[in-house]
């Protein structure tokens, strides 16, 4: 069976990254109404995901993502645990951080909130999915039918991009701290990994959307889930941003 | 007619044979009939229902002295049961109604919401490990991750017992340490069931979900917060 045999046994780094181009990304078996076709999306080992993630918090000059990391074996895990843990993580950051800020007002009354993981999943993970389906989309139209060389799988786009978000996660448990200076600094940095890892993947024909809609993502978690002591009610009108209204309309 | 006749040789010694009549023969030619003595068994139609009830309750009560003590034991894989999961997860959502209900927007979980996030995200976890490779059946898994709540429904009650007494920060405190107590307790006893079942390089990948899991669902008991 052509699909499954790999011949290549040689320990040589160049000759596996050769043959794994050529083939251009594993093949899943089976249809998609089957068990083993989505059993191909996790053939992931603990170390694998965790080269994954550290390959996303360091992003080298010349090290690319998709390339380097993933090696025609993009997984599905990754991306969604990943996404499940910063909904979660956004939302009781965002939950305790309002906390601290009013533990000097005697009328405040603690609110859990749970309403806000609703609303950080729905983002969370629309981001992750609409945002890489555009990318893929886009530029496998710009490559027309020679989608195996040099252009990228579906999977790897979304894989890429759920990895990418992982740096959001200790930047909003660090959110909790109440300066709004190191507020700003933390998600700069965080944007700039972030984004890093996609450019350095994609570029560079999508920097600027993939920075634009980075910024958005960032600055709309930011503000709807971290607000500061003085309450806006209402969504705030300088704000262009459709994610950012779409996060208010749902408040 | 000479083939039959020669075909007929080999048993012409038998023309002579009869059953002497010192010998009694005497039998039962009734088949015993195995299906009946199966029926006894397996057949639980006839027995009073109070008898049905107890010997589920017991298999359930069975199930939860196997949490208290977790040890890698195959009786709570092979007989699962989704009983005792229904029952911890409906206490649960009770128990985390009634709290700050003067707002639903901001409030605390319904009890829908509970609902959901147990079952889903035992679903999803199950989901989860079978795809990394797990040998663990999907009901199986859920019943051990349902099962496993236990620690922590004890702790919901728990704090609500502490909360009538007050709610400052020495009751928050004693809330803190029983509910991170529980927690831990209830990712070791369904990580002790569920870890067997997985590749051994795989098991980190399928045990952080159940720590996600069981730490949201900890998280939830802790910010219950009480209505004044």
């Amino acid at each position: 069976d052509p699909e499954d045999v790999k011949l290549d046994l040689s320990e040589d780094e160049e000759g596996q990254e050769e043959s794994s181009e050529l083939l251009g990304g594993q093949k899943p078996t089976g249809g998609f109404w089957t068990f083993e076709y989505y059993e191909s999306f996790f053939n992931v080992d603990t170390v694998q995901v965790l080269d994954r993630v550290k390959g996303s918090v360091l992003p080298l000059p010349g090290r690319n993502f998709i390339k380097h990391y993933l090696r025609s074996n993009p997984d599905l895990y990754g991306p969604f645990w990943i996404c499940v843990t910063l909904v979660f993580s956004v939302a009781i950051s965002g939950n305790l951080s309002t906390f601290l800020g009013e533990m000097g007002n005697p009328s405040y009354h603690y609110r859990p909130q749970f309403h806000r993981v609703t609303i950080a999943a729905v983002v969370i993970f629309m981001y992750a999915w609409l945002v890489p389906i555009g990318l893929w989309g886009f530029l496998t139209w710009r490559q027309g039918t020679e989608r195996q060389i040099g252009g990228y799988s579906f999977l790897e786009t979304v894989c890429v991009y759920g990895y990418s978000l992982f740096i959001y996660i200790p930047t909003s448990v660090l959110w909790i701290i109440p300066f709004e200076w190191l507020r700003w600094t933390l998600i700069l940095v965080a944007m700039v990994i972030s984004g890093s890892v996609l450019v350095l993947t994609f570029w560079p024909v999508v920097l600027v959307t993939i920075v634009v809609l980075h910024t958005l993502l960032a600055v709309g978690c930011k503000l709807y889930f971290f607000q500061t002591a003085v309450h806006v009610p209402t969504p705030d009108p300088t704000t262009p941003s459709t994610h950012i209204t779409l996060a208010t309309k749902l408040s | 007619m000479a083939a039959a006749e020669e075909a007929s040789r080999p048993f012409a010694g038998l023309s002579d044979v009869s059953i002497s009549e010192d010998i009694p023969v005497e039998g039962d030619i009734s088949v015993p009939v195995g299906s009946s003595r199966r029926d006894d068994e397996f057949s639980t139609l006839d027995e009073p229902v109070k008898e049905t009830i107890l010997r589920d309750l017991r298999a359930v009560g069975n199930k939860f002295i196997h949490v208290l003590y977790p040890k890698r034991s195959s009786a709570l894989l092979r007989d699962w049961d989704l009983w005792g999961p229904l029952l911890l997860c409906v206490t649960l959502a009770l128990l985390l109604q009634g709290g700050a209900a003067d707002s639903d927007d901001q409030g605390g979980p319904q009890f829908a919401e509970v609902f959901v996030i147990v079952w889903f995200g035992s679903i999803i976890i199950t989901l989860n490990s079978k795809l990394l490779g797990g040998t663990i059946s999907f009901f199986q898994s859920l019943c051990v991750l349902g099962y496993c709540i236990m620690p922590l429904t004890v702790a919901m009650a728990v704090c609500r017992i502490v909360l009538i007494s007050g709610s400052g920060n020495v009751s928050f405190a004693v809330r803190l340490v029983v509910v991170t107590v529980s927690f831990g307790w209830s990712t070791f006893a369904s990580t002790a069931f569920l870890a067997d079942s997985q590749p051994p390089n795989r098991k980190a990948l399928v045990v952080y979900p159940v720590f996600l899991f069981y730490f949201v669902i900890g998280w939830m008991i802790l910010t219950f917060s009480p209505s004044q």
